[in-house]
């Protein structure tokens, strides 16, 4: 019985898959397992760059690192406000692009368009958009008269916090209404109509029926959106530098400095563990909800 | 030596899969089986177990003196046709019908050859450049048929074919198809759950349930003779009257009367008396089991009329009555004849058929053949 | 009796929806240009800038509707004669397209095998590959240098191929998947039948079906590419090598006293010129790529 027709499709089908997963170990696995070895040793300028085992040594001295605790508290700040204010607008602009209005197909494409566009370079653009002398932002403001002089958007630690939430949800917010929408689809309208003749009033479909049903759509859009944010990079080094002093320095951008400006091996690698965990974490709970979700949605039908 | 033959083929403890029991059979040449059964009977597993499709868990598939069991679909030297018919997309009808002599490295001014004389028995030389997407049902359904036929297979498969085309043309294509594979000296294994295509098209039914094959038998013997209380209720519609009662050993007790058992067997304490509505007729003086009983619903069928009738007695029974729709009958109380000959007995328990094997085959048919004239709803 | 009566009372009923209706008209209409000036407007202002000279640029109050003097092509003519930004452009899409075709040609084969091979263990492969999407790349970014250092891959185009064929792996065996679930059955046993084999199959009879759901996936791997900077950044040094993200921003550390915002606006609309024009074209794809990748997978 060695080659049957099952032994058969199941030989072809790890040929299939092995170079898929040969690739992913390469640059997933690999990485990431390596930095849980390094994170024992301390490898750094001080040691010569040659790694020196030191047990938990590292992650005994991320417990007293200032600047990790504020990279941490900085990215908390920025994840949760953006995730926020990106599912709020982002369910208004699904609710919007779900009516059925002329040139529907050309609002679609227009509102995903800043989803498509390299970080890197929206970065630049909201850093002109935010520049202290010739930015529009202050110049609208002064036009309108809110403010009198031109404010260091970028040179204010909470500004440029502000900042750079707001280039963040311009540019994911689409993201989250492209999700939003699809579930909003594939909610029957006879839902509303039977709820509408029951005598709801909009308010109360989008209370009673439609937030219930997209909890799902929600919630992953919500893990997604969380887990580029929490590992946000290029936004961040690009519009500010991670400045000023420190005020929009995150975790990624941590990990970035200790290792390639201060060679830090060792410690850049815990810091990556820890990111990594903490990550899981979050995962495991969305998980857990979504799970729970689909059961009580199963119930209920 | 048979074509094909399955030997104690199982599949079971497969997620996905319908789980098949133990199911043994051959097909001769110029045979025509048809696997029968309820959805989930199994029927469509047996066949894809004979295409290779599936692995079996236990037994057997032997294709002429070849063991197969081992072998991927492409070498068995089978064809199918599916119930979507499958057709490539994105080929035209020739290249369809050419794919798999193609891959068997045939020369393509015999392909040609071998595609002219199928196709033109099925009237498709004119849709050869047409793509599946531009055909009707019916079309599509002719090509299906013309892939496998050109093949020349050593065995014939074929998956609910007529289940995707509507009322009318399903009728005609089951002619065309009946006389397609009367042609053909290969054996033929068709899956269907209409029983109707079973009894028109098959010399031999295999009627499933649960996995288990139930009875194989030719199509008459299986209206007539039906193995078990299954094979009863499924076959033959309006369903044939089953009426579980107690038995004193020689007689069945419906009511105040008692039914004689024929002798042959020793019978159990339950047994269950199977009679066709359309035997069931009014009574004329002289008849041996007449009843009397109340009309409570009448079902015009056109050609018949298909009488409820409440039996006398207080376990509420009912027998139905197909009459022809020139019979009249008095409006309310009804005298009905249920006549020796055409009824079937089983036990109660096992649902296994009562009967006096004894007896030969050949008074059966013939018993059986002024009944199956009398009525040729199935 | 109800039935009766029903034709009488809707008329006034049927006016006050009407005048329901036309206001909500108004709103949507006024969300409609809000969605769309909240997309649009960063970009359109970058786009302007790129058309002013330096005066404009740097006039106070800012110049939104410059007269015919107040606009040069200047800054285009700088980023290709000043600066190696073909270069760019081609490290970009080089990267980018082989990138995405080897993620077609890897990832179609493991999707269609998670699909339909009922794998011992695909559960488990099918949830990795879901959480890994979630994986920001800082998380790989000190295990991918070394390897590039090791194998001496630094300044040379696979220390980027490799790692966004990676990325996009799991993107297209999700969007892929979802797609190969939804064939009918039936056309793969025929095939089987008919005497094709696994990769016979896949080539002869699925590819060509697979084209629209390629495309689709092939959109989204080339947008992930294209956009990508932390790779970029690290292992990239050589300015001949470089993509444009990592070229562009760091235009304006060039010179420290004057940040030219005139080539930085006209860089940046030329980086994203090529990804605008994908939304355009394969709006349709790319939200369905979207919502299969993340959604049903």
């Amino acid at each position: 019985m060695a080659d049957t027709i099952r032994a058969r499709e199941q030989r072809t089908g790890w040929i299939l898959i092995a170079p898929a997963l040969l690739v992913l170990a390469l640059v997933y696995a690999y990485p990431i397992l390596r930095s849980f070895w390094l994170s024992l040793f301390t490898q750094n300028l001080g040691t010569g760059l040659e790694p020196v085992f030191s047990g938990l040594d590292n992650y005994a001295r991320m417990f007293q690192d200032g600047r990790f605790w504020q990279s941490i508290f900085n990215t908390s700040v920025f994840t949760f406000s953006a995730i926020i204010l990106e599912l709020i607008l982002g369910m208004g602009i699904a609710l919007v692009l779900d009516q059925s209005i002329r040139g529907r197909g050309l609002v679609r494409t227009i509102a995903i368009i800043p989803w498509a566009l390299p970080t890197a370079l929206i970065a630049l653009t909201w850093a002109w958009i935010f520049n202290d002398q010739f930015g529009v932002v202050n110049d609208l403001l002064l036009r309108l008269g809110l403010i009198d002089v031109g404010i260091n958007w970028l040179g204010n630690p909470t500004l440029a916090m502000v900042s750079a939430i707001v280039a963040d949800v311009w540019k994911t917010t689409s993201f989250v209404a492209i999700l939003l929408l699809a579930g909003l689809q594939s909610i029957s309208q006879d839902l509303y109509e039977a709820h509408s003749i029951d005598g709801a009033t909009p308010w109360q479909s989008f209370r009673q029926i439609t937030l219930p049903l997209l909890m799902p759509q929600i919630v992953i859009a919500l893990l997604f959106r969380f887990a580029q944010s929490f590992g946000i990079f290029d936004l961040i080094q690009v519009m500010t530098g991670g400045g000023p002093g420190g005020a929009t320095e995150v975790v990624s951008l941590y990990v970035y400095s200790s290792i390639m400006r201060y060679l830090d091996f060792g410690y850049g690698a815990a810091l990556v563990v820890v990111t990594f965990l903490v990550l899981i974490l979050v995962v495991a709970i969305a998980a857990l909800v979504i799970s729970r979700l689909r059961t009580s949605a199963g119930e209920k039908l | 030596m048979a074509k094909l033959e399955l030997q104690n083929l199982n599949k079971t403890y497969s997620p996905k899969v319908i789980p098949v029991k133990d199911v043994s059979l051959t097909v001769d040449n110029g045979e025509f089986l048809t696997l029968l059964g309820p959805s989930g009977c199994g029927k469509s597993t047996t066949l894809r177990l004979i295409a290779g499709l599936e692995q079996p868990t236990r037994g057997k598939v032997f294709i002429g003196d070849r063991d197969v069991t081992n072998l991927p679909p492409g070498k068995r030297d089978i064809s199918m046709v599916f119930q979507s018919y499958a057709l490539y997309p994105h080929m035209t009808v020739y290249d369809n019908i050419a794919s798999g002599l193609k891959l068997q490295h045939m020369s393509s001014n015999e392909i040609r050859e071998r595609i002219r004389e199928s196709s033109g028995a099925l009237g498709l030389e004119e849709l050869m450049g047409r793509k599946p997407g531009q055909l009707s049902g019916g079309q599509r359904q002719r090509v299906a048929l013309a892939r496998a036929l050109v093949r020349r297979p050593e065995v014939f498969l074929l998956d609910e074919p007529l289940s995707n085309l509507d009322a009318l043309l399903r009728e005609q294509v089951r002619a065309e198809l009946k006389q397609l594979f009367e042609a053909q000296n290969t054996p033929v294994v068709y899956v269907t759950h209409d029983q109707t295509e079973a009894m028109t098209l098959s010399t031999k039914v295999a009627v499933l349930n649960r996995g288990d094959v139930q009875q194989l038998d030719p199509p008459q013997r299986i209206y007539t003779h039906p193995a078990n209380m299954f094979v009863a209720g499924f076959i033959g519609s309006p369903q044939m009257n089953l009426l579980h009662l107690k038995s004193d050993g020689k007689n069945a007790v419906l009511g105040d009367y008692r039914i004689p058992l024929p002798g042959g067997f020793t019978s159990p304490p339950d047994v269950t008396l199977g009679i066709r509505p359309e035997h069931v007729r009014l009574a004329q003086p002289g008849d041996a089991h007449s009843f009397q009983g109340r009309v409570f619903l009448v079902e015009n069928l056109g050609m018949s009329n298909l009488l409820s009738v409440q039996l006398p007695g207080s376990e509420n029974r009912t027998i139905r009555s197909l009459l022809p729709a020139d019979r009249p009958w008095s409006q309310e109380d009804v005298t009905l004849a249920l006549p020796p000959d055409a009824i079937h007995w089983f036990n109660t328990e096992t649902g296994e058929r009562l009967s006096n094997n004894t007896r030969p085959l050949v008074s059966n048919t013939a018993n059986s053949t002024p009944l199956a004239d009398s009525n040729p709803r199935l | 009796m109800t039935t009766v009566q029903q034709p009488v009372q809707p008329q006034p009923k049927a006016e006050a929806r009407e005048t329901h209706f036309s206001s909500k008209r108004v709103l949507l209409t006024i969300a409609v240009i809000l969605v769309v000036l909240f997309s649009l407007a960063p970009i359109l202002w970058q786009l302007l800038t790129s058309f002013k000279t330096n005066q404009a640029i740097s006039a106070v109050p800012n110049v939104y509707f410059p007269r015919p003097d107040q606009l040069t092509w200047q800054h285009y003519v700088e980023l290709f004669q000043r600066r190696p930004f073909l270069n760019y452009m081609f490290n970009s899409a080089f990267v980018a397209v082989t990138s995405t075709l080897l993620c077609l040609a890897i990832g179609t084969p493991a999707a269609y095998a998670l699909a339909r091979l009922r794998l011992k263990g695909e559960r488990i492969i099918l949830g990795l590959i879901l959480i890994v999407t979630l994986f920001p790349y800082i998380l790989l970014f000190l295990g991918l240098l070394e390897i590039v250092r090791a194998a001496g891959l630094a300044n040379n185009y696979l220390a980027l191929i490799i790692p966004y064929t990676a990325i996009n792996i799991p993107l297209t065996v999700l969007v892929m998947r979802s797609f190969f679930l939804q064939l009918p059955r039936d056309l793969e046993d025929s095939a089987k039948v008919d005497g094709y084999n696994t990769w016979q199959m896949l080539t002869q009879i699925l590819l060509p079906m697979t084209v629209p759901a390629l495309v689709t996936t092939g959109i989204l791997a080339f947008i992930f590419a294209w956009n990508e900077y932390i790779f970029a950044l690290t292992f990239i040094t050589r300015e001949t090598m470089k993509t444009i993200p990592v070229a562009v921003a760091q235009l304006g550390g060039a010179t420290l006293f004057e940040i030219p915002y005139g080539p930085i606006a006209a860089a940046t609309v030329v980086g994203t010129l090529p990804l605008v024009l994908l939304v355009l074209f394969f709006q349709r794809r790319i939200v369905q790529g979207l919502t299969s990748g993340a959604v049903k997978g």
